[in-house]
């Protein structure tokens, strides 16, 4: 895990943190992936994409409120006690959240079908954003909140637009 | 439905959770509840058929509460985002 070499810190409540770890290791086991304990997963990678952790959210969600969504990045300051853990508001769009609910409701027997077709309208709506500051590059339906690699903004993103051509 | 029933003293207040069965601030909530003898119902809602999901999904829109959990509903009026423990309280006094 990069948390330490990135100012992070892990909840300091044991029990607390065991529960964390316990749910994504359930949801690692049930999905596959390890998905936000704390949040309604999909159960198909393309939905819960966001929510894996750590999740698009969390560097955000640290700097403003001292902890990630599910409690389990904390700040310096929590993790000395000088600032009380919270919980944090829920910062995932909520056209995400109602993605997730209906990704999984659908009949069993279109599944599959819905399930391509729900991927594709997803993928669809991706695109490039590259940071101008460092030059990482996301492949998402919005920018980032913050630059992994060098923390800046969001205002840093930009759309990279692809052309495609063909000669002959 | 997979409803389940904590027994407590303290049935002042009809108190009902959904949760998610992975969540740690759904079990902090859960564990206060108990602490204080409240007697409460749950469900989680991760574990539950497609067709209970549906309904608990109607469930929540139509209080006009968010997908969000855990969410605390007491006496089907107060609704509670969140292990917001002043919040539960006050609404439990």
């Amino acid at each position: 895990m990069d948390a330490e070499s990135r100012g992070y810190k892990l909840n300091p409540d044991a029990s607390f943190l065991n529960d964390l770890l316990e749910g994504l290791k359930t949801n690692e086991e049930r999905y596959g992936y390890p998905s936000c304990p704390c949040r309604y997963a999909a159960g198909i990678f393309e939905l819960d994409k966001d929510i894996i952790c750590p999740c698009d959210y969390r560097d955000i969600d640290v700097e403003e409120f001292g902890s990630c969504y599910c409690g389990l990045f904390v700040s310096k300051e929590v993790y000395e006690g000088k600032r009380k853990l919270q919980p944090v508001p829920e910062r995932r769009p909520s056209k995400f959240i109602e993605r997730a609910f209906s990704g999984r409701i659908t009949p069993e027997t279109t599944q599959e079908v819905r399930k391509e077709e729900r991927i594709s309208e997803v993928v669809g709506g991706m695109k490039f954003w590259y940071c101008k500051q460092c030059g990482y590059v996301a492949f998402r339906e919005e920018p980032p909140y913050i630059c992994p690699i060098c923390k800046a903004k969001r205002e840093f993103f930009a759309e990279i637009n692809l052309s495609v051509s063909a000669r002959g | 439905m997979k409803i389940q029933r904590v027994s407590g003293n303290n049935k002042k207040h009809k108190v009902f959770v959904y949760a998610l069965s992975t969540c740690a601030w759904c079990k902090k909530t859960k564990q206060f509840l108990k602490d204080k003898d409240v007697e409460y119902e749950y469900v989680d809602v991760d574990l539950l058929s497609k067709e209970d999901l549906e309904k608990v999904k109607a469930e929540i829109t139509s209080r006009g509460a968010q997908l969000l959990f855990p969410l605390i509903v007491i006496d089907d009026k107060v609704i509670i985002t969140g292990f917001r423990e002043d919040q539960i309280s006050g609404a439990l006094a």
